[in-house]
């Protein structure tokens, strides 16, 4: 039907097509007026669809609660001014850690890594700043996962369907980042809106269950709390949102931006 | 020939004689049994799982017992893939209403044989995963329905620790 709908100067639908015997039959003719129709009454149709998304880009940013299906109206991301963001400070990795109920195994090597304090050092100067998942456009994850747990919500968060995972940890090799980890033991009393489980790969979710009831994630409430204010979450589709400005008004970065994936965490200094 | 068509005549009476009476005695017994629970209903124990809160479920339950599996495992795909909350059959809500407590006033999971859950799946030996991922019990404290297990028995395990103390 969409071929249709542009086949004005296209040759692409067979109802443009002249007939093999070359003047259009009448009942070619009719075929033609049949489709042209159709095509009309689609764009109609369509019409209300296109004037409620007109409509939903002046509701405010954050979602209501209690709303249906996702879309790809906003964009969810995450600034982190790494010129706030303290070196002794990791208030977003403990309030992660009891807003999803990981903890330590005490094995270092196969711990949950869903956020960690990575201190960077470089041309004379040191940083400290969260590492997460970096909610990709272009999640290498989702590309290499085998069955479709790995995915991206239209709303640009990506996440682990652990019902379909299989724990193969595919993912985990294919994030630059480092996001991803493995759940090895058994786990119980799990919280209700953060199901873990063993076998199954876990990453951030920027906080999906809060950001569907429109509120901010863990994190970012936590680092506001302790005064830091280095953490902004917002979305990225929306140029009035406090990210968008911000993004805007000062130099920011995407961590390994030469990989493609367009992360929607990003990093900057000064506000 | 006469002895023995005497003979068969006898045993068909006898034999007719014994069906008869058993056939009596199983409608007799039937009478009886109707009286007491279903939970023990004939010679078939049935499961008798915890009421929810509330004075009924998201459906209707003989729609709910034959339809639950189904609705969930549609669900989890709206919610997780769509991020759509507005579903009504959220395993959440189950296990908030439906939780069964301990003698001890704290919710059972799912390792014990009372939860919601098992009281049914024990019984049709089917095996459950959702809990290897999912909370079995509300942690928040006064979220289960019903107390399982009488308070005697409360009574008695404090009276038993007190005696371990002495």
């Amino acid at each position: 039907m969409s071929c249709c709908g542009k086949s004005d100067k296209s040759s692409c639908c067979s109802g443009e097509k002249p007939s093999a015997f070359g003047e259009p039959s009448p009942l070619d003719t009719a075929r033609r007026w049949f489709l042209k129709s159709a095509a009309a009454f689609t764009t109609v149709a369509l019409a209300p669809g296109v004037t409620l998304m007109a409509f939903a880009g002046a509701a405010p940013a954050s979602a209501s609660p209690g709303r249906g299906p996702v879309t790809a109206k906003e964009r969810w991301g995450l600034l982190i001014d790494v010129a706030k963001c303290a070196d002794d400070c990791s208030a977003c990795v403990s309030a992660c850690s009891k807003e999803h109920g990981w903890k330590e195994t005490g094995h270092p090597l196969t711990d949950p890594q869903w956020i960690r304090k990575v201190t960077v050092s470089g041309k004379g100067a040191t940083a400290s700043l969260p590492v997460m998942c970096q909610h990709c456009a272009s999640p290498p994850c989702v590309d290499v996962c085998p069955t479709g747990a790995s995915f991206k919500r239209a709303d640009g968060i990506v996440l682990v369907d652990k019902h379909l995972c299989i724990g193969c940890r595919y993912c985990v090799m294919a994030c630059p980042y480092k996001a991803r980890s493995f759940v090895h033991e058994p786990l119980e009393d799990q919280l209700a809106h953060a199901p873990r489980g063993k076998g199954t790969v876990e990453s951030c979710t920027l906080c999906v269950h809060r950001v569907d009831e429109g509120r901010k994630p863990a994190c970012v409430e936590a680092c506001a709390a302790t005064g830091h204010g280095a953490m902004v979450f917002g979305d990225l589709n929306d140029p009035e949102s406090a990210i968008s400005k911000r993004i805007a008004q000062f130099p920011t970065h995407q961590l390994r931006a030469d990989l493609g994936c367009d992360p929607g965490v990003r990093y900057g200094t000064g506000s | 020939m006469s002895v023995r068509s005497t003979i068969l005549a006898f045993l068909v009476l006898a034999i007719g004689g014994l069906l008869t009476t058993s056939a009596l005695r199983a409608g007799d017994g039937t009478t009886v049994v109707e009286t007491v629970p279903p939970a023990v209903s004939g010679s078939t124990p049935v499961p008798v799982p915890a009421k929810g809160k509330g004075d009924q479920c998201v459906a209707p339950t003989d729609w709910m017992r034959r339809n639950h599996m189904t609705m969930l495992k549609h669900q989890r795909n709206t919610t997780v893939h769509d991020g759509d909350r507005t579903g009504r059959f959220s395993i959440k809500a189950c296990v908030e209403c439906h939780a069964v407590k301990g003698v001890d006033g704290k919710a059972v999971t799912v390792a014990d044989p009372r939860h919601f859950c098992r009281t049914c799946h024990d019984y049709a030996a089917v095996s459950i995963d959702c809990f290897e991922c999912h909370a079995s019990r509300p942690l928040e404290p006064g979220k289960a329905a019903r107390l399982q297990g009488k308070s005697e028995d409360m009574a008695a395990l404090t009276r038993y620790l007190e005696g371990l103390g002495k």
